[in-house]
């Protein structure tokens, strides 16, 4: 660093460039604030955020939106209310009502937790929670069919019901599905998507197929 | 020569028994944190200095089992999460998992296939992906069969026992081989042996899946002796050419043979069910009560009962 000391801008030199300065994100300023706001306001700011996830699940665009404010209320909340609506749905319901809820919450976290560990071990850059995040909410379609499926079962269930609860649900699947390659795959090498889609695709037919045999007391 | 005022502690005269890694780490951390242990030393010092020796033991004692405390503390710290990143650290499974698409095609359908030189050792590919994908479809696949042919699980769940069962052959038979393999001497690591079984399955998958919807047992046991028979085939083939001497071979591939093929047989008779129950599912609670479809079995039992019966009068 010696030989740099006679190192000097003469002043006719213009300097250019450009300068950006990075906006800092206004957490630490929020965090001190929100401890005075009123509970409403969190709340509401919460349902806000989960609300527009919500929609970003139902038109999946190549956003960053999910991934970059990751939070997992919205997957608790459809895992909950997916696993409320299939319990009761078994044989013999007097004493399957427990193990039916616990089935679905297993499957839904244990499933996602597993695909997680897949995609990094494939060499995804795709962090924990941001997975985890991601596919909780693709079960979104998953719920609107199970809520469409209680619906036309109490209609009937002949094979007309049948064949519109199939179609119903494998277009869920099928867009479940989609919505959440569309944010995982690309963290993934282009050859390597096809193995992690698959694990994907499984999780979710083992979910739909859930739907689609649930049949009520 | 020790520096003035930063003694190496010595560790004989304190009570904690610490073993000779806590050594190593106080004196390094002793080493790190000496300007601390001076100011702390000379603080210490002029609060004890009305006992008059400015480094005597009693003021140095309590000072110091001060910093030997915290230094053991953070020597703990350090190691556990040492410990922690090396066993938490998913990195170590990562080259099993370095696999492409194609590849996986490839070994599926090589589990099918049979190898015909067995004298000379077969290559096994130590890859993961597959196994265990094959092991999870597995899993949804006898998750179908259960509630099709609703089997009530008490004390449990449906999931718990699908997955406990996939994973338990798949985990349990691949380290009994691997024990018997080590004991009749042939080349196979656990690796290797978790990847031959679990493509293995592969069969497995195929045949439950067909025959838990088409359910004929002529069907299935064509399946059985087809299809897993092939993929039996297969790994006692590649087992064979790895290992030498007759007793040996016959030990471990006999082994592996039965429990495979058995494995299956299980897996189709426990979640077994009647063809009228597919409908049963279809049409939900409107069905009229159905038939089963007649079996031998009555005729067996009424032979046995009758039998029995016949005997028991006997001995009165």
């Amino acid at each position: 660093f010696a030989g740099l000391a006679d190192v000097s801008i003469s002043e006719d030199i213009p300097v250019e460039g450009e300068i950006t300065v990075p906006v800092g994100s206004q957490s630490p300023d929020e965090d001190f604030s929100t401890l005075d706001e009123p509970v409403r306001d969190t709340i509401l700011r919460d349902l806000k955020a989960v609300g527009k996830k919500f929609v970003h699940v139902m038109y999946p665009k190549k956003s960053s939106t999910l991934l970059r404010d990751w939070d997992l209320w919205g997957p608790l909340v459809l895992c909950v209310s997916l696993a409320l609506m299939l319990q009761g749905g078994s044989a013999d319901s007097k004493d399957d009502g427990g193990p039916q809820f616990a089935e679905v919450f297993v499957i839904i976290w244990f499933g996602a937790v597993v695909i997680t560990l897949n995609s990094k071990l494939l060499g995804g850059t795709i962090s924990f929670f941001q997975s985890l995040c991601v596919l909780g909410y693709c079960v979104l379609p998953l719920t609107v069919a199970m809520l469409v499926c209680r619906l036309v079962l109490l209609a009937g269930s002949g094979t007309v019901s049948f064949i519109i609860r199939l179609i119903v649900v494998a277009a869920m699947f099928g867009w479940s599905t989609l919505a959440s390659t569309a944010f995982l795959a690309d963290s993934q090498p282009p050859n390597r998507k096809a193995l992690v889609v698959y694990p994907i695709s499984l999780f979710y037919f083992v979910i739909s197929w859930m739907i689609l045999t649930f049949t009520p007391q | 020569l020790q520096g003035g005022g930063s003694a190496v502690i010595d560790m004989e005269n304190m009570d904690d028994t610490s073993g000779s890694s806590f050594e190593d780490m106080g004196e390094m951390h002793q080493r790190m944190k000496e300007e601390e242990e001076e100011e702390a030393e000379g603080e210490a010092g002029a609060a004890e200095e009305e006992d008059g020796e400015f480094l005597g033991m009693k003021g140095l004692q309590g000072q110091l089992g001060r910093q030997v405390a915290d230094q053991m503390w953070q020597a703990g710290k350090r190691q556990a999460s040492r410990a922690f990143s090396l066993y938490a650290n998913i990195d170590i499974l990562r080259p099993y998992f370095d696999v492409e698409p194609v590849q996986v095609r490839a070994r599926l359908l090589e589990s099918m296939i049979p190898v015909k030189m067995i004298n000379f050792p077969q290559k096994i590919a130590g890859e993961l992906y597959g196994p265990l994908m094959l092991v999870f479809t597995l899993v949804a696949i006898l998750l179908h069969g259960m509630k099709t042919s609703d089997t009530i699980i008490r004390e449990g769940t449906l999931m718990g026992t699908a997955i406990g069962t996939c994973f338990g052959y798949w985990l349990g038979v691949s380290s009994f081989i691997y024990f018997l393999a080590y004991l009749c001497n042939a080349q196979i690591t656990l690796v290797q042996m978790l990847s031959l079984l679990g493509y293995g399955l592969f069969g497995h998958c195929i045949t439950l899946f067909v025959t838990y919807n088409i359910h004929f047992h002529s069907l299935f046991y064509i399946f059985w002796l087809g299809v897993g028979g092939l993929s039996t085939l297969r790994m006692v083939a590649v087992l064979l050419s790895r290992t030498v001497g007759h007793t040996q071979r016959l030990i471990l591939c006999g082994t592996l043979a039965a429990l495979h093929m058995l494995f299956l047989l299980y897996l189709h008779f426990a979640y077994h069910k009647v063809v009228e129950g597919i409908l049963d599912t279809l049409e939900g609670p409107n069905m009229p009560p159905f038939q089963r479809v007649a079996r031998d079995i009555p005729v067996v039992s009424n032979a046995v009962l009758n039998t029995t019966a016949k005997a028991v009068a006997l001995t009165l």
